[in-house]
């Protein structure tokens, strides 16, 4: 009988089930939405991340902020200026390491030893400026600051200046030494090569490069061309494409080549970690961070902590605003279809009464009514997961795009706002990316959906039952309509 | 076998007491077959809710076959309604949602029988009340007087000893009314129901055998030797 009268109920009473149905739907077709819109927010953070990172790094280690050290370091360039008239053209490479800081190469073994670290592997992040241009003599005293070539202090990377009696170009972009025996880990794991080859574990000190596209277009290299840097050439083997469309550097050489470069032998600046158990960064972290001294640990949640644009704008309204507003939606839509319901049995005080005066146990009215405000939550949660699906499925389709930008100084933390030449700052430099937001409905929001229809039917049915237990039998006389 | 004293019952609206019944006495015999008529308000239907264990009386004895119904647990009184007594209402009080035999066999779900011999007797049931061939019609298919004959079985389906009926012609224009009181005579005769009915109706009270008049919670009985 429960099922006949259950069935006959919600087929002729189609339309009060479908509006208490609608109430949850709305509420769960909500939380899918947000859930999935967060979940595709954190997969845009992870993209920026693994940008910087590449995939399977768990954290970074570079070296610990240092008072500042005084300015020698900073870029110098020696020009003999010419007489006037002369066309002769100079041209100078400076390689500096980013960040200014290094790690020695003992570190890395060092952070590979300790437990729970499944790998690590360190690379040399070095940034290259290429200043060439005419340099003559009389205008050159006059135009002190140009003579030392620091340029427009602070500007752009790259730009031309005219001062003077100097007309030159500065060209800066970025190396980043790799170490070619472990290349499952690392910047470079992020990128694809999409034309040539990638490094073979054999090339530790190969004279080979490996150029990002993008660069590789704008300089018109590609496989098989030779790249100068700072006198030495190396071949292009292999072009890569990075995967989130920014790459980690412009240029990548076997590390012990980078090294030589930046006159730092067995020098990293960042040494990435990959972790045995994604669950224990933490405490991977600090072990790191006590055991090997000087150091500082930054995992991607740290990482993560820096990013800043309209993708950590958007993720933050959907973890506040979104969570808040659906969990309203929510108690509201609870609350709608339990007061429907109860309605629903107050407009059945005769028909409940009735059975009770035929010998019907109080438990068994109830359980009628509830067994229907269960159907109508379960109802609600189908509906709600199509129209969940459904807008889940449009947000991708559409895939707004997201800005992020990554802090700068983030990774070190401290020394920021360096000046010199595209102001290099530590390894994770400022830098805005371009992410499309997607919406992924994990199996998890589906079932936190139906977990949710269910409650639904259920404080529904507590409304409902509540009301039909307290009926009496005498109820059946009771003149109502 | 009834065996009603000093029943009283009465309702509290607030400060105001209304007392529905001041003590009453009464006994029906079984097989007896007792109107009950009055003005409205008396306490008619007050009466037949402590007759049928649908409400307690505020003092007093309800004994049916030497229980006192109002000292039952909810939960014997609720047994002893699914086993003894058939309900027949004004409004007919069909579930509307369930069809005719379905409606019939909502009697016999509290007697737990099973579900292909609840679809036999219920079937049977409405057979003896004319209704054969209207078992799959929902009760807004049906006309008042067929539906409250549908109620009838309903009420009959379970063999009880006790039927009760509050104004059961009430709702219906007059062919139909004789309809009625014809199923109902005829089933109290072929049954051996003890059959308490509610009537404002004066041509049945006037053939009744035994008429009670309730008057503001007081009952008068009269024996009808005429009929
Ligand atoms: N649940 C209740 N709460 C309060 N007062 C009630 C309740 N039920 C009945 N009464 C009152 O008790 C008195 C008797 O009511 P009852 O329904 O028994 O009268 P009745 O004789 O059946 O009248 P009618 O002929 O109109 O059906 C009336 O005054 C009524 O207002
Ligand atoms: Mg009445």
């Amino acid at each position: 009988m429960f099922f006949t009268y259950l069935r006959r109920e919600l087929r002729r009473r189609r339309r009060a089930a479908l509006v208490v149905a609608s109430g949850l739907a709305l509420g769960i077709a909500l939380v899918i939405v947000v859930d999935s819109v967060s979940s595709g927010m954190g997969k845009a953070q992870d993209t920026v991340l693994q940008s910087l990172y590449g995939l399977g790094t768990d954290m970074t280690v570079t070296k610990a902020a240092s008072p500042t050290q005084d300015g020698s370091e900073r870029p110098r360039f020696q020009f003999d200026a010419r007489d006037d008239g002369s066309d002769e053209e100079q041209s100078s490479d400076r390689v500096m390491v980013r960040g200014f800081q290094t790690l020695s190469a003992a570190t890395v073994t060092d952070v590979g030893g300790q437990n729970g670290v499944a790998d690590a592997v360190g690379g040399l992040n070095l940034q290259v400026v290429k200043v060439s241009g005419q340099f003559t003599r009389g205008r050159f005293e006059q135009n002190g600051s140009g003579g030392t070539g620091r340029g427009p202090g602070g500007g752009q990377p790259s730009g031309e200046v005219k001062g003077g009696g100097a007309q030159f170009d500065v060209n800066s972009y970025s190396v980043f030494g790799t170490d070619v025996t472990k290349p499952a880990l690392g910047p470079l794991t992020s990128s694809k090569i999409t034309s040539g080859r990638a490094f073979t574990t054999s090339e530790t000190d190969g004279k080979v490069a490996v150029v990002d596209s993008a660069y590789a277009k704008e300089k018109s290299l590609e496989v098989g061309s030779s790249l100068t840097v700072k006198g030495t050439a190396f071949s292009v083997i292999g072009i890569a494409t990075a995967d989130s469309g920014d790459p980690a550097a412009d240029v990548y050489i076997p590390l012990e080549q980078a090294q030589t470069l930046a006159d730092s032998a067995d020098k990293v600046t960042t040494i990435y970690v990959k972790a045995t158990d994604s669950q224990k960064i933490d405490s991977v972290k600090s072990a790191i961070q006590k055991n090997v001294s000087g150091t500082t640990v930054t995992t991607s949640t740290d990482l993560a902590d820096t990013v800043s644009g309209s993708l950590s704008t958007a993720s933050s309204l959907a973890t506040t605003v979104g969570k808040w507003l659906s969990i309203v939606v929510l108690v509201a839509a609870f609350l709608v279809a339990g007061l429907l319901t109860s309605s629903a049995v107050s407009r059945r005080v005769r028909e409940f009464g009735t059975l009770k005066a035929l010998g019907w146990r109080s438990g068994r009215v109830t359980r009628q009514v509830v067994g229907e405000a269960m159907v109508n939550g379960l109802l609600g949660g189908v509906l709600g997961i199509a129209l969940g699906l459904a807008g889940a499925y449009a947000v991708t389709a559409v895939s707004p795009t997201l800005q992020a930008q990554l802090g700068g100084g983030g990774a070190g933390g401290g020394s920021g706002g360096r000046g010199g030449f595209g102001g290099p700052g530590r390894q994770a430099a400022s830098r805005t990316l371009d992410v499309a937001l997607t919406a992924p409905v994990s199996p998890a929001t589906v079932g936190l959906a139906v977990g949710l229809a269910v409650a639904g039917g259920l404080v529904a049915g507590a409304f409902g039952g509540w009301r039909a237990s307290r009926l009496r039998p005498a109820d059946a006389l009771r003149r109502v309509e | 076998m009834y065996e009603l004293r000093s029943v009283t019952k009465r309702y509290t609206r607030g400060k105001e007491a209304v007392h529905a019944l001041d003590g009453i006495d009464l006994t029906i015999a079984d097989g007896d077959r007792l109107v009950i008529q009055g003005p409205t308000g008396g306490g008619k239907s007050t009466l037949l809710q402590m007759l049928g264990g649908l409400d307690r009386p505020t003092s007093g004895e309800v004994v049916l076959d030497g229980t006192d119904l109002a000292r039952l647990s909810e939960a014997r009184l609720t047994k002893v309604r699914s086993e003894n007594i058939g309900f027949v209402f004004q409004s007919f009080n069909l579930i509307p949602t369930l069809t005719a035999q379905e409606n019939v066999e909502t009697a016999l779900v509290p007697l737990g029988v099973k579900a292909k011999e609840r679809r036999e007797r219920a079937a049977q049931a409405l057979e003896s009340v004319g209704l054969g061939e209207r078992l799959g019609h929902l009760p807004g298919e049906m006309s008042g007087g067929q539906q409250q004959r549908v109620a009838i079985a309903r009420a009959l389906v379970r063999q009880p000893k006790v039927l009760l009926a509050d104004e059961p012609t009430g709702n219906l224009d007059e062919g139909m009314r004789d309809e009625i009181m014809d199923v109902l005579e005829r089933m109290w005769k072929e049954l051996g129901l003890t059959f308490v009915m509610v009537t404002h109706d004066s041509a049945i009270a006037r053939k009744a055998p035994r008429l009670a008049t309730i008057r503001k919670g007081s009952i008068t009985v009269r024996e009808n030797a005429a009929s």
